[in-house]
C-alpha cells in the first residue's frame, strides 16, 4: 500500500530522516516509535505532502505522494490541532470533512452515531465551537473527522497522547477494527509503548531518522522496546 | 530589564517567518515617515504665513492655538486608525521572574517612542523658534509652549490607547471614536461649547505662567495609570486562556449551494467572516465604504472634480475586497495543513473567495445606485469601477495573496493584539486603488471622463472573460508556495 524509497530528509545540513527502503502492506496496523526528534512527525508531514523531501518519494497506492494528488480521496489523517477549524462546532466541522470526501450529511450522521460512546456526550450537541473544547475533546473530534468517507489509509500522529483512560481504551478497539476487519491502513506514532504494542501488528523503531527496529508484534515486543529504549538491551 | 525586552523583540523580528516582507515593509513606512517630516518642516516654517493668510486679524500664535481642538481631533482619529499599541507576545513571559508592572511599562514606553509623536515637533520647533527670532513672542512663552504641545501629543497617544482598548471590546470598533470626534466637532462648530477657544485659552494662560504646566503633566500622569491598570488587568492568564464559551450561531446556508461546487467552502467562508472577530470587521467596513462617497460628493469643492469619482468607486465597491482579500490565504492559516491534506482543488478554494468578494463588489454597487443624485458621472464611473475590481482587482488581490506568509490569529488569545487595521494594512491600497486611477487619470485627460470609464469598464471585461485562465494561474503560484506557506502558517508570530 504505502511504499517508501531512498526517503530523506534534510534541514540544512541537518539530516532529520533517512530511510532506505520500507513497504507497509494493504491492512496493516503499523506503529512507529521513538524519541522526540526521531522523526515520525516528519515522516508523517512527508507522507501526507505538507514539506518536500530532499531525496527519494513515497509511493500511496502506486500515487508519488509529491507530484499528484490523487492520494488525497482514499487518505486521511489527524496530526494536531491544526487540523481543526476552531470556529466551526464540532458536527459543522464532521459534514465540512464529509462535503470534501462525497458524503452527505446522512453519512456522517451513521458513522458519528458509531461514536457516541467515544464522545462521552462532551462533543454533539454541546452547542460549543472546537477552539471551546478541551485538548482531549479536540482529539476525540479531530480522529473521528480522520475516519469520514471511508479512507483507505489512516495516519494518526500521538493519538493516545491527551486522551482519557476510558477513550484510550475505546480507541484501542476501534484502530484494531478497522485493521483487521475493514482492510485499512492505519499508521500510528506513539510514545506509549504499552498501547502501541496492543494496537499495532508491525512496529518500527525510528532513531535520529533511521530505522534501527522492524518488529512483528507478539508477546516479547513490549519487553523488548522496554530494554531498547531503557538502553539494557542484551545482544 | 527593557534591555532584554528589547533583545527578544529585535529577535523576534529578524527570526520571523516573513521577514522578507516585513522589512520592506519598515522600509515603505520609513519613506513614509521621511516624507511627513519634511512635510511638517516645510509646515513648520510656513506656518507664520499661512496662519497670516487665514486669520489676518490674529497674530500668528494666538490664531495657531485656536486650531490646537482641530489638530487634536485630527490626530486622535489618525491615531486610531494607524497607530496600534506594541504587540508583546508576554504568555512565556509570565512565569518568569518578571513584574509584571515591567512588561507594562515597557509595553507603555515603546508607545511613546512612535513616529506619530514626534512628527508634531518637526512643525512646532520652526514655527515657535520663527516666532521668538521675529520679535513677537517671549522666548520663554514659546518653549514653555513647545513643551506643552509635546505634552498634548502624548496625552492623545494615551487617551487612543484607552479608546482601543474599549472599542477592541466592542465589534463595530471604529463607531466610538467617529461618534466622539463628532460630537466634539459638532458643539464647537454650532458654538454650544467652544472647546476651540476655551483650549486655546488655557494653552496661553499656561504657557504665560509656567507653573501651570503641572496640569497637562497631572493630566498624563493619570491616563498613563488608567492605561497601565487596563493593561496590567489583562495581564492575567486567566483572562487569556479563559474558555470564554462562544454561543454558537447556526445558520442555514443553504443558498450557497447555488454556486455549485464551491459551496462548502462559500459556506466555511461566511462562518469565517461572522464568527471571529478580526474577520467580522471587515463587515463593518462595509458600512464605511458605502458612505465614504458621500464624503465627497455632498462637498461641492469635489463634486465638480470627476478625476475623483473614480477613485472613490473603486475605494467604495472594493472595500471589502481590499480588507478581506489582503489577508487570502492567511484567514486560513490556522488549519491550512488540514486543506492541504484534504481531498480539494485550489482552483475551487479560491474561486469561493473570488465570489464572495465579487458579490460584495456587486452588492456595494447596488447599494450605491443613489448616488445617482448627485449627477449620473458619478453612477458611471461607480458601474466603471465595479467592472474593474470584479475583473481586475479580484485578481490582483488574489495574487498577492501568494507571497503571503503571516499567520492570523482568528482564536485572538494574545494579549495586546488590539486587532484592527494598522497603518501596513491600507497599503495595499497603493496598487488597488492608485493604478485604476492613474489609468482613468490618464484616458481622462488625455480624452474626456467617458472614454476613461470605458477604458476601466474594459479593461474589467477583459478579467471576467479571462478569469478561467488567471485562476488556473493563481492557483499554480499558490501551489508553488504550498510547503513554504505551511511552514510559515505553522510559526507563531
Amino acid at each position: 500500500m504505502i511504499t517508501t524509497y531512498n526517503l530523506s530528509k534534510k534541514y540544512k545540513e541537518n539530516q532529520v530522516l533517512n530511510i532506505a527502503s520500507l513497504n507497509i502492506p494493504k491492512g496493516q496496523s503499523f506503529g512507529l516509535v521513538g524519541n522526540n526528534g526521531a522523526g515520525k512527525t516528519t515522516y508523517f508531514s512527508l507522507l501526507l505532502d505538507l514539506i518536500k523531501p530532499t531525496t527519494g518519494h513515497i509511493k500511496n497506492k502506486d500515487v508519488l505522494v509529491h507530484e499528484s494528488e490523487d492520494w488525497k480521496p482514499f487518505t486521511s489523517a489527524f496530526i494536531d490541532e491544526s487540523f481543526l477549524i476552531g470556529y466551526l462546532t464540532p458536527e459543522e466541522y464532521f459534514y465540512f470533512i464529509g462535503e470534501l470526501r462525497h458524503q452527505n450529511k446522512a453519512d456522517v450522521d451513521r458513522l458519528v452515531a458509531q461514536f457516541s460512546d467515544f464522545f462521552h456526550g462532551e462533543i454533539l450537541n454541546q452547542k460549543k465551537y472546537l477552539r471551546d473544547l478541551s485538548k482531549g475533546n479536540q482529539k476525540k473530534a479531530g480522529i473521528v473527522a480522520a475516519l469520514i468517507g471511508n479512507p483507505e489509509v489512516i495516519i494518526l500522529d500521538e493519538p493516545f497522547a491527551n486522551l482519557d483512560p476510558t477513550t484510550q481504551i475505546r480507541l484501542k478497539d476501534i484502530i484494531k477494527n478497522l485493521a483487521k476487519k475493514q482492510g485499512v491502513t492505519v499508521l500510528i506514532s506513539s510514545h506509549d509503548l504499552l498501547h502501541v504494542t496492543d494496537v499495532c501488528e508491525r512496529i518500527v523503531v525510528l532513531e535520529k531518522g533511521e530505522i534501527v527496529k522492524d518488529l512483528e508484534t507478539n508477546t516479547e515486543t513490549l519487553k523488548e522496546l522496554e530494554n531498547h529504549f531503557s538502553g539494557t538491551e542484551v545482544i | 530589564m527593557f534591555n532584554n525586552f528589547l533583545k527578544l523583540e529585535w529577535k523576534s523580528f529578524f527570526r520571523s517567518a516573513n521577514f522578507g516582507k516585513s522589512m520592506g515593509i519598515k522600509v515603505l513606512m520609513g519613506f513614509f515617515a521621511v516624507y511627513f517630516m519634511l512635510m511638517f518642516l516645510i509646515l513648520g516654517f510656513a506656518m507664520d504665513k499661512l496662519l497670516a493668510d487665514f486669520y489676518p486679524e490674529l497674530d500668528a500664535f494666538t490664531a495657531f492655538n485656536k486650531l490646537i481642538f482641530f489638530w487634536i481631533l485630527g490626530d486622535l482619529m489618525l491615531r486610531f486608525f494607524f497607530q496600534k499599541l506594541p504587540v508583546v507576545s508576554v504568555k512565556p513571559l509570565l512565569i518568569l521572574p518578571i513584574k509584571r508592572s515591567a512588561i507594562v511599562n515597557f509595553v507603555l514606553a515603546k508607545s511613546v517612542i512612535s513616529v506619530i509623536n514626534i512628527l508634531p515637533l518637526f512643525a512646532i520647533v520652526p514655527f515657535g523658534l520663527k516666532l521668538i527670532s521675529s520679535g513677537s513672542n517671549n522666548a520663554s512663552v514659546i518653549f514653555t509652549w513647545m513643551i506643552i504641545i509635546v505634552l498634548l501629543t502624548l496625552i492623545n497617544n494615551f487617551i487612543n490607547f484607552i479608546i482601543e482598548s474599549f472599542s477592541a471590546e466592542s465589534e463595530l470598533s471604529f463607531l466610538p471614536i467617529i461618534v466622539i470626534a463628532s460630537v466634539l466637532y459638532g458643539l464647537n462648530y454650532f458654538n454650544i461649547i467652544s472647546f476651540s477657544n476655551g483650549l486655546s485659552n488655557s494653552i496661553i494662560v499656561v504657557a504665560n505662567n509656567p507653573v501651570l504646566i503641572f496640569i497637562p503633566v497631572a493630566i498624563l500622569i493619570v491616563l498613563y495609570v488608567f492605561n497601565f491598570k487596563i493593561l496590567r488587568n489583562k495581564l492575567f492568564l486567566d483572562s487569556s486562556l479563559k474558555t470564554k464559551v462562544a454561543r454558537v450561531s447556526t445558520s442555514n446556508l443553504d443558498w450557497t449551494k447555488n454556486f455549485g461546487d464551491i459551496a462548502p467552502f462559500m459556506q466555511l467562508d461566511l462562518k469565517l467572516i461572522w464568527r471571529n472577530k478580526r474577520s467580522k470587521s471587515t463587515l463593518w467596513m462595509l458600512g464605511l465604504g458605502l458612505f465614504y462617497g458621500l464624503l465627497f460628493f455632498s462637498n461641492p469643492d469635489f463634486a465638480n472634480q470627476p478625476w475623483l469619482f473614480v477613485f472613490v468607486g473603486i475605494f467604495s465597491t472594493g472595500i471589502f475586497l481590499m480588507n478581506f482579500g489582503q489577508f487570502i490565504p492567511a484567514w486560513d492559516s490556522s488549519y491550512y495543513k488540514l486543506l492541504m491534506s484534504q481531498n480539494i482543488k485550489y482552483e475551487k478554494y479560491l474561486k469561493s473567495k473570488f465570489t464572495l468578494m465579487a458579490l460584495s463588489v456587486i452588492i456595494l454597487f447596488v447599494l450605491s445606485v443613489p448616488y445617482v443624485y448627485f449627477g449620473w458621472k458619478i453612477l458611471l464611473a461607480y458601474f466603471a469601477a465595479t467592472i474593474y475590481n470584479v475583473g481586475i482587482n479580484t485578481h490582483v488581490i488574489m495574487y498577492g495573496g501568494s507571497f503571503n506568509r503571516k499567520k492570523i490569529n482568528l482564536d485572538q488569545k494574545a494579549v495586546f493584539n488590539y486587532q484592527g487595521t494598522g497603518a501596513v494594512q491600507w497599503l495595499i491600497g497603493i496598487p488597488i486603488l492608485l493604478l485604476p486611477a492613474i489609468i482613468f487619470g490618464v484616458f481622462y485627460a488625455v480624452f474626456n471622463f467617458e472614454i476613461g470609464c470605458l477604458v476601466l469598464g474594459l479593461m474589467g471585461v477583459m478579467g471576467i472573460v479571462f478569469h478561467q485562465k488567471l485562476m488556473k494561474f493563481i492557483a499554480d503560484k499558490y501551489l508553488a508556495s504550498k510547503y513554504e506557506m505551511i511552514s510559515a502558517f505553522n510559526q507563531e508570530n
